[in-house]
């Protein structure tokens, strides 16, 4: 094992850079799949027919697969069938579908955890569905759900390390090269990497439990 | 519409992975689950260093990616005099990094358990050990287990990261034969329902068990 | 990354992430609308290459980062160089007058023809090898390196040839390369294993994770060359004769990539290349 030539300060500088990859990919599909896991949720949640339905069917299926399998998909398949993304946007895009799925499950049972009560006492006072909803609701269904979600945004941050398969140049990637170089870097260079996801990860975690005691 | 013939046509391919995957799964799960139920009644353990050691693992493994305890079993252990094979360093990563999610499914199991109950039995002369197996793990169990069907569901899923080191999975194979044919929209297709046979079933059935375990409190 | 332009496109993905996990329902829901209309996509090329390589100033080319000797990224400089590249730069000069009005992108055995056909890429020079099967996907230029299939082995290894690849023995090598194809055939009882590319292959053949790696000699040299502790052996069982890959139906575009080749090999420029990269002369 060689420390000193796997932390050698050009190799720390090519961690870095595809840690701020890892971050900014991770950043970007927390912010999509949070968007558009509370709309299916909602959806979910409000019945709509056929909609719902449809809905629950696409979680379901997503849910019950692999998100490697997905990256592959958006990444090799799509293209064939006309939709072309590069590394960077196939990766997100596969994150996106994954997290959302899962996002939206999380938002749906979150809501369901509400007494159904409210709604109604919210309606009697004049409010339209939507506004209870939105002034009502979810804002205290978020709250029960900050845990889970925060448990969430964890996973996809790690999720992110699976782009290495189509060699995204994120943290693993780049880990990966300079393995590659020396075998006797490998033990120390995963110590890093794995260090350098447990504080921001672990960091994340503490947050959550923070505002989960407030 | 998809080309069935590249299923038939592949059909052993196919199924080589499907069997790995399977057995990877299972293998993964038995080991998780002996591991976990290792470190949960270590974070429970009225000993500090095993409270400690239990919290480590947990909050490590949790925090990391499952490719990264992957490599290390790949990469990392023949550099320290272990060679391990694809299917095997991919089938202990898998373990190593399921069981500190199991173990946390088990701790909460346990500390469903009222407190009453430990104090009870440890002062009708059981020991501290007797009183977790005879007494409190076996209420827990009904407990955690739609959570523990859900940690296999992911195990299932999780599987596939043995496609990345080689590990002749359903994954793997499904890769190369991609490769093979040029075709990569209706053999990924392929390999989503294979998968989709495996955790559709899982996932019902722990949403059964959720329901019924709801109802009975 | 530029900030703004990232936006931009967040929002383009959002839709589309929207429309395409529809597909994926409309799939999984066996009603399979997607996979119809595939083969019309992919072979209708937009458009003249070379006026839009031409108009956009600048050749996008498809090369490899892995490679020792092909194309290679320095982590240290950013800078990717190796054979492959000098011939890039060589038919940006003959194209657009300047070596440098060129972009390079990286791709692997499994990535490059998608990422042709889907116009990502305006020419593939990666070390590939031309094959029957290929050419149903892409065109090919004429042979601009001639190279075979070998073994690489540790240096006290008591491997040497195709004869020693018996029962037992297990050979790394990347997904999506003829070289798994081949040393299937003919070493049928050898352990195969595939992975994502090259780098990971040597990384897991230095990890000991197997007993050889097959591919290219060229590329296998290249290898060699950046661990001493590994050889080529001599024997080499297969001729990989490399082209250049275009769309399908490019011929202008194709054209000049033969001339450019061939003025590339009468000035003599050909063998100072070859040389800088093999460290020998090519064998006629």
């Amino acid at each position: 094992m060689d420390f000193i030539g796997a932390y050698s300060p050009i190799h720390l500088k090519f961690l870095f850079e595809g840690f701020l990859v890892t971050l900014e990919v991770a950043f970007i599909s927390i912010v999509l799949s949070f968007a558009i896991g509370i709309v299916i949720g909602v959806l979910r949640y409000a019945r709509i027919p056929v909609v719902a339905q449809v809905l629950t069917v696409g979680v379901e299926t997503i849910r019950n697969l692999p998100l490697l399998l997905i990256i592959f998909f958006t990444y090799f398949a799509l293209p064939e069938v006309g939709l072309k993304l590069d590394k960077l946007y196939a990766a997100i895009l596969a994150l996106v579908i994954f997290e959302s799925a899962m996002l939206s499950e999380i938002v749906r049972s979150g809501l369901n955890s509400i007494e159904k009560g409210q709604i109604e006492a919210a309606r009697a006072s004049g409010l339209t569905y939507i506004q209870t909803m939105w002034h009502v609701i979810l804002p205290q269904a978020l709250r029960r759900m900050v845990p889970p979600i925060v448990s969430q945004f964890i996973a996809l941050l790690k999720d992110t390390s699976l782009a290495v398969v189509i060699a995204l140049p994120e943290l693993m990637n780049h880990a990966q090269i300079i393995n590659g170089r020396n075998v006797n870097y490998v033990i120390p260079i995963f110590l890093l990497v794995a260090l350098m996801y447990f504080t921001v990860n672990y960091s994340l975690s503490l947050i959550s439990k923070r505002l989960e005691n407030k | 519409m998809l080309d069935f013939s590249i299923i038939v046509d592949y059909w052993d391919m196919y199924m080589q992975g499907f069997g790995h995957t399977v057995k990877a799964s299972l293998l993964a799960l038995l080991g998780s689950l002996l591991i976990g139920i290792v470190i949960a009644v270590f974070r429970i353990a009225p000993v500090r260093p095993l409270n400690w050691f239990g919290a480590a693992y947990v909050e490590f493994i949790r925090n990391i990616p499952l490719i990264l305890v992957v490599f290390v079993f790949f990469f990392g252990f023949p550099a320290l005099g272990v060679r391990l094979d694809s299917f095997t360093a991919g089938t202990l990563g898998l373990t190593v990094y399921t069981a500190a999610f199991i173990a946390e499914v088990i701790r909460a199991g346990i500390l469903s358990v009222p407190k009453g109950q430990m104090e009870a039995a440890r002062s009708s002369g059981l020991t501290y050990l007797q009183t977790m197996r005879y007494i409190i793990l076996p209420q827990a169990i009904k407990i955690v287990i739609p959570p523990l069907g859900n940690q296999f569901i992911n195990l299932v899923k999780n599987s596939s990261i043995l496609g990345v080191i080689a590990g002749l999975d359903l994954m793997y194979f499904g890769d190369l034969i991609s490769s093979e044919t040029f075709v990569t929209f209706d053999v990924y297709i392929f390999v989503a329902m294979f998968y989709l046979v495996l955790t559709v079933p899982l996932s019902l059935g722990v949403g059964f068990l959720e329901r019924r375990l709801a109802r009975s409190r | 990354m530029k900030w703004k332009n990232v936006w931009k496109k967040v929002i383009g993905i959002g839709l589309t992430a929207m429309l395409s996990a529809t597909m994926l329902v409309g799939c999984s829901g066996g009603t399979e609308t997607g996979g119809e209309d595939k083969t019309k996509e992919t072979s209708t090329t937009e458009g003249n290459t070379l006026e839009k390589i031409k108009e956009r100033g600048k050749l996008v080319v498809g090369v490899k980062y892995d490679l020792n000797l092909f194309g290679l990224k320095d982590p240290q400089t950013g800078k990717v160089e190796g054979f492959d590249i000098d011939i890039a730069k060589g038919l940006a000069k003959k194209i657009l007058g300047d070596e440098n009005k060129i972009e390079l992108k990286e791709v692997t055995s499994k990535t490059r023809i998608p990422m042709l056909n889907n116009g990502e890429i305006d020419a593939i020079i990666a070390t590939m090898t031309i094959t029957e099967e290929r050419k149903k996907e892409v065109d090919f230029s004429d042979v601009y390196f001639k190279a075979g299939q070998s073994l690489l082995v540790k240096k006290d290894s008591n491997i040497n040839g195709l004869k020693d690849i018996k029962k037992g023995v297990t050979v790394l090598t990347a997904k999506g390369s003829t070289s798994a194809q081949n040393i299937r055939e003919k070493a049928p009882e050898a352990t195969v294993l595939e992975f994502e590319n090259y780098a990971e292959a040597f990384t897991a053949l230095k990890a000991g994770q197997g007993d050889a790696l097959t591919t290219d000699n060229a590329i296998l040299f290249g290898m060699a060359k950046q661990d001493p502790n590994y050889r080529v052996v001599d024997e080499t069982f297969t001729e990989e004769p490399y082209g250049i890959a275009v769309r399908k139906g490019d011929q202008e575009f194709l054209q000049v990539i033969n001339e450019y080749l061939k003025e590339l090999k009468e000035s003599g420029e050909y063998d100072k290349i070859y040389e800088k990269w093999m460290g020998q002369k090519p064998k006629q």
